[in-house]
């Protein structure tokens, strides 16, 4: 095993994502040969409807792949019972909560589940890690709001906190900056960059933000309909890759501003 | 700062309160016994009449106790429902679980005139009307569950679930016209519900079996608050959603069995009291959750059968007019009041 192989966490193998029906197989994207190293921050691009979402759900084991396979550190996805990937991988989805009155310090706490005992009882070293992911996501004014109290930001940065105290090298975020401003955006950006560089956790996130994402990603997964590219924004530029991102009628990528724009007749 | 809130006042206030009740219920009845008469005989001392002894632990004990059972069970069951479907309107009778009991029960009385002989033996011994009554719940349950798994709509599994529960209750029509009258008199008394009748041998039976439901119930307290996120999120924390599932359908089975077995299909305790544990508490945490609506719902049955026998009175209405007299307006009150219906 070489060096640079050791430290892959995610790596698809000819992957093929998409539905299984009985009758029939939708397949939304083929060929996917992806790998992440770890304490990355990864962008992954695409515009709608291209599969972001299902590829997330294929290499979270939220829906099976059609073909190829996903390894998560060296061993394969299907390998893994819930037990042992939600010690390894945790989730903030895009699905609406189940209106409970959950608080917010309890719906932290509920990240602990993968390892608090048969009646989930949480002894102090639980309690430094659910308190250290609320310090971390800077939500402890929140603490005991109900979750349906809080607004779309602060909603998005609480559920950021219960996937870090579930504690896992990978963190998988789909869109989490959906229905933020720009000014939430950012700060959901900047927390997760803050939390790769101190932690060396690798999250891998969905987006739409491609400008901000470029700033701020260390890698990319770029789907787009002839291809997938993968790299730095750097390396993606030189290969032209966000050209390929959206049809070029109404904006286009400008290479030395690294952003998209308006075309103007 | 406070991690995690305690509800030592609500627990004890309700603890004192289904003991108020427990002994108001003992002492009501048709025949008054005067109160430190009642305390005597419970606690082992010999009455000064030996018909108040009779009364009081031959008849009304065992049916305060049967109503704590009842009453905390049916709570239970609905609450693992609701939040098993993360529907505030589910509950064992609007699902049509309790329907299956009586589809199980019916089979067993109606049936036994049209095909015979071999369910004779079933209907007089104890265990019978409990595993025909589970057997029945279980079965509904589970269809609603594989229904359930391919609509994923909530609004839909309660249309199947009431469905369900019209379906049953056709079958039992079909099965009353081939029967005669007093077999179908039997079955409709049984229907009215009740509390009472039940002998000390009975009693046990029914003990047992509600207690290894509600052993069950502690091991689905994780997955139950994990389930307040929604499956993704559930599994993602490393529950195993197919068990866990499978193990809340068959404590809330054999919950609503072996109650609707010994009592009869009482309605909306099991969807209403869950609701007002939620208001009384303010929490969805199950830990906190569980017990209260066991402590609420067992009093509250315990009113309702205080109020069936009607004080001073040799007259006792069916249990299940005065629960639905009771939950109905409390379903009303939830829809029309605009605030939040939890999960």
């Amino acid at each position: 095993m070489t060096n640079s192989e050791k430290h892959i966490v995610l790596q698809t193998d000819n992957l093929a994502i998409g539905y299984q029906s009985k009758k029939q197989q939708t397949v939304i994207a083929s060929n996917i040969n992806v790998s992440v190293e770890k304490g990355k921050f990864v962008a992954l691009l695409g515009k709608n409807g291209i599969g972001k979402s299902t590829l997330l759900r294929t290499i979270s084991k939220v829906q099976k792949p059609l073909q190829g396979s996903v390894k998560i550190k060296q061993k394969k996805l299907s390998a893994y019972n819930n037990q042992e990937l939600s010690t390894t991988l945790s989730l903030v989805l895009t699905e609406r909560l189940p209106l409970s009155q959950l608080t917010v310090f309890e719906l932290v706490a509920l990240g602990r589940q993968p390892y608090t005992n048969w009646i989930d009882k949480l002894t102090p070293d639980h309690l430094k890690k659910i308190l250290w992911a609320i310090e971390q996501t800077e939500i402890g004014h929140l603490k005991d709001k109900r979750f349906y109290e809080l607004s779309d930001g602060q909603l998005q940065r609480v559920l950021i906190a219960r996937a870090l105290a579930q504690d896992t090298e990978i963190i998988i975020l789909d869109e989490p900056t959906a229905h933020l401003d720009i000014h939430h955006t950012f700060k959901v950006f900047s927390l997760l960059k803050k939390l790769v560089e101190n932690t060396g956790k690798t999250i891998i996130i969905s987006t739409h933000e491609v400008n901000l994402a470029i700033q701020l990603a260390d890698e990319f997964i770029l789907l787009s309909e002839k291809e997938i590219y993968t790299g730095t924004s750097q390396e993606l530029i030189n290969q032209n890759a966000f050209e390929e991102l959206f049809p070029k009628e109404l904006i286009s990528f400008n290479k030395t501003l690294e952003q998209f724009v308006i075309k103007k007749n | 700062m406070n991690l995690s809130k305690t509800y030592t006042i609500q627990f004890l206030l309700l603890s004192v309160l289904l003991i108020v009740f427990f002994i108001a219920n003992i002492s009501l009845g048709s025949v008054t016994i005067p109160l430190e008469e009642i305390f005597n005989i419970l606690s082992g001392g010999i009455s000064i009449k030996d018909s108040w002894e009779t009364i009081i632990l031959n008849y009304r004990l065992p049916k305060a106790i049967t109503a704590i059972l009842v009453g905390s069970g049916l709570s239970i069951s609905g609450l693992l429902m609701q939040t098993l479907f993360r529907n505030p309107l589910a509950g064992p009778f609007v699902l049509g679980i309790s329907s299956g009991a009586s589809l199980g029960v019916a089979l067993l009385i109606l049936g036994s005139g049209i095909f015979g002989g071999a369910f004779l033996i079933l209907i007089f011994s104890n265990w019978g009307l409990a595993i025909a009554a589970s057997t029945g719940s279980f079965l509904v349950l589970s269809a609603v569950i594989i229904a359930a798994n391919r609509v994923r709509n909530t609004m839909s599994i309660l249309i199947i679930g009431l469905m369900f529960g019209s379906l049953t209750s056709s079958v039992i029509s079909v099965l009353a016209y081939f029967s005669d009258a007093e077999q179908i008199q039997q079955y409709l008394f049984w229907s009215f519900g009740s509390l009472g009748n039940l002998t000390w041998t009975e009693l046990t039976v029914f003990g047992t079996i509600y207690l290894i439901g509600i052993l069950g119930t502690f091991f689905v307290i994780k997955p139950l608050n994990s389930f307040l996120l929604g499956e993704n999120y559930a599994k993602s924390l490393g529950i195993n959603i197919k068990r866990s599932r499978n193990i809340i359908l068959l404590i809330t089975s054999i919950l609503t069995g072996v109650i609707t077995a010994f009592s009869g299909p009482i309605a909306f305790i099991g969807l209403a009291v869950p609701h007002l544990a939620k208001m009384l508490f303010s929490t969805s945490n199950h830990k906190v959750l569980l017990p209260a609506v066991a402590l609420i719902g067992a009093i509250i049955l315990l009113i309702c059968d205080s109020i069936a026998q009607l004080p001073t009175s040799e007259f006792t209405l069916p249990i299940n007019a005065i629960t639905s007299l009771f939950g109905a307006p409390i379903v009303i009150w939830l829809l029309v009041r605009k605030k939040k219906i939890y999960v």
